[in-house]
């Protein structure tokens, strides 16, 4: 077997590995449910709100909207502090010690991470279909778009998160940046309320990350054609959505080998050992 | 005597086509401060080598250049034939390194993840070395057998090394690394390590190279001891070898007329032979006693910190 192949398959089963490990570890479910049932909360609460300018529920759309936001809670911030914390604790070392160990640790995060990106949608999109009025699917053309953003949407954020748990030195330096990337985009990307609300230059902001267009992709997926009367440009806008992703992904993902070839080999024994040292002395 | 000189002044080692590791000319330089200057050594296979000295000698450094975790700033390094520097990843195949493990993989079960890190080695198996090693057989060497369902974060810090010790070595490696591999062993763990290494370079062939703070064990397990000081390797021998180099460490003691005696004379042999020409049978209890390790170890630190390591050489000549 050639030992790239070998590292493959290493990759993808550790990552269903620990995929399985969340499902059967309690504080990672605790979590994982807490997560998604704060943000049906923010729904049932404005279930009753109308869309502005329509009579339609602000809860359906923000639904849709957050499934977008959800590759940003799992792609990159699940991701990147994955990367942070394995740094530190030398799980990383780990695979830099093994033949072709980082090529198989980078999948099994991909493999774990997009896991854990479909069972969010998966578990909200369950719930929500019970709790919601007004969602629109069933036809194969949706699921068709349901598919191709859920799969883009993933190229454009799991590479990023990756750069970026690459670029913070401490879980602890990285924690206030994931919150205030996390807030900022789901402000400026018209999650929780039409962008087209925002001021035009924020407008112009929120449309250069993948959070509002992922928003979008979801909401052309999962709501009526009618309802893209509200969004820029009264479109879905399919072909931005793909073309704006698609940039995200191209770079992330040649981006993204470099920034973590870097960071991998000033990782080393020592290195370990001294934030081994450090948090201990922290907590 | 046929002693093994130390190592100073630096004279490059003969080459050998059996080197595992050649060492030349090592350098290593922080901003301007030289960690390493001119460490050279050579180890054959399955040599087990010992990295003494004392705390920011140089030890983890010379070792993480070796493994090719860490650039160095001049010098020559060839290991198993490739520089780390450079080497790819079939190279790595042929490593093992045994890393200190802290809380990582905390949900993966012992059995498991033993399981998962050999997959990467199934290629690099051949018709004389099947590759990965068994994971229960290894499982049993390292005496985890009764552990394998656990999860990593339920191990005590001894089962969490001897795990650490199993994955160094699932690929059976031909070289293996072991940066302070004991410790915080109890004594028992420590034996059964001890073992363990010392089979795995007797039977496997596996070249080892393990830097230790317990003396003791670098005397147990080292064919070879390697003593670091400033910066640059100021003893290479056995441990015999080392207190060979220096004479006055021998101690004598003995009894006259219910009365006991310690001294530490330059040459034993000779005191011994006077002390019987003046008492005769009077003497008793006679105990020859060679320095121990640790005063070895102890009086080359020392020199090589006053500057005067040299000093051996000529002792020896």
């Amino acid at each position: 077997m050639n030992p790239a192949l070998a590292a493959v398959r290493a990759g993808l089963s550790g990552g269903w590995i620990e995929l399985k490990q969340i499902l059967t570890t309690r504080a990672d479910l605790v979590g994982l449910l807490v997560r998604i049932g704060t943000l049906l909360a923010v729904m049932i609460w404005t279930r009753q709100t109308h869309l502005p300018g329509t009579n339609f529920s602000l809860g359906t759309a923000t639904l849709a909207s957050v499934l977008g936001l959800n590759f940003v809670v799992y792609g990159v911030v699940a991701m990147g502090d994955l990367l942070v914390v394995e740094r530190e604790d030398g799980t990383l070392l780990r695979a830099k010690a093994t033949p072709n160990g980082m090529l198989g640790y980078l999948l099994g995060k991909v493999v774990s991470t997009s896991g854990q990106v479909a069972l969010a949608v998966a578990i909200t999109l369950f719930i929500g279909v019970f709790l919601f009025t007004g969602l629109a699917i069933g036809s194969p053309g949706r699921w068709l778009t349901l598919s191709w953003v859920l799969v883009l949407g993933l190229l454009a954020t799991l590479p990023v998160g990756a750069v970026l748990g690459s670029l913070f030195p401490s879980q602890r330096s990285a924690g206030p940046w994931w919150l205030l990337l996390l807030g900022g985009l789901s402000a400026i990307s018209g999650i929780f309320y039409p962008i087209t609300h925002l001021p035009v230059f924020l407008q112009w902001i929120g449309q250069l990350f993948p959070v509002y267009w992922l928003g979008l992709g979801m909401r052309s997926a999962l709501l009526p054609n009618a309802m893209a009367a509200v969004e820029i440009g009264h479109s879905w806008r399919h072909l931005a959505t793909f073309g704006v992703l698609s940039a995200w992904a191209v770079a992330g993902i040649v981006l993204a080998p470099a920034v973590l070839r870097r960071m991998a080999r000033r990782e080393s024994g020592s290195t370990v050992a001294a934030r081994r040292e450090k948090a201990l002395r922290g907590t | 005597m046929k002693t093994r000189l130390p190592a100073i002044p630096v004279a490059a080692p003969p080459r050998c086509a059996e080197d595992v590791l050649d060492v030349r000319d090592l350098r290593m330089r922080y901003g301007k401060t030289d960690v390493l200057n001119g460490v050279s050594f050579t180890a054959r296979r399955g040599e087990v080598l010992a990295l003494l000295g004392p705390n920011g000698a140089g030890k983890t450094t010379t070792i993480e250049i070796l493994e090719g975790f860490r650039m160095r700033s001049a010098g020559k390094v060839s290991v198993l034939g490739a520089d780390p520097a450079r080497a790819g990843e079939d190279w790595r195949a042929r490593t093992g390194v045994v890393l200190q493990s802290w809380r990582d993989h905390a949900k993966w079960q012992v059995r498991e993840l033993l399981a998962h890190m050999g997959r990467y080695y199934a290629p690099y198996s051949t018709a004389d070395v099947t590759r990965p090693w068994d994971v229960d057989d290894l499982l049993e060497t390292v005496g985890l057998t009764p552990h394998a369902r656990k999860r990593m974060r339920n191990l005590s810090g001894g089962q969490r090394r001897r795990l650490d010790v199993a994955i160094g070595i699932v690929g059976r490696p031909e070289l293996l690394f072991l940066d302070e591999p004991t410790a915080g062993f109890d004594p028992e763990a420590r034996h059964d390590f001890h073992d363990l290494v010392r089979r795995l370079a007797d039977r496997q062939e596996v070249t080892i190279l393990l830097t230790t703070h317990d003396l003791d064990e670098a005397e147990r397990l080292a064919d070879r001891i390697l003593v670091l000081a400033g910066g640059a390797i100021i003893a290479d021998g056995s441990a015999e070898e080392l207190a060979c180099a220096l004479p006055s460490q021998s101690e004598v003691r003995w009894s006259r007329d219910g009365q006991r005696f310690v001294h530490a004379p330059d040459n034993a042999t000779v005191f011994v032979w006077e002390l019987f020409q003046q008492y005769g049978e009077s003497v008793e209890d006679l105990e020859v006693r060679r320095a121990s390790l640790e005063n070895t170890y102890m009086a080359l630190v020392r020199q090589a910190e006053q500057g005067a390591p040299c000093g051996l050489t000529a002792v020896t000549a």
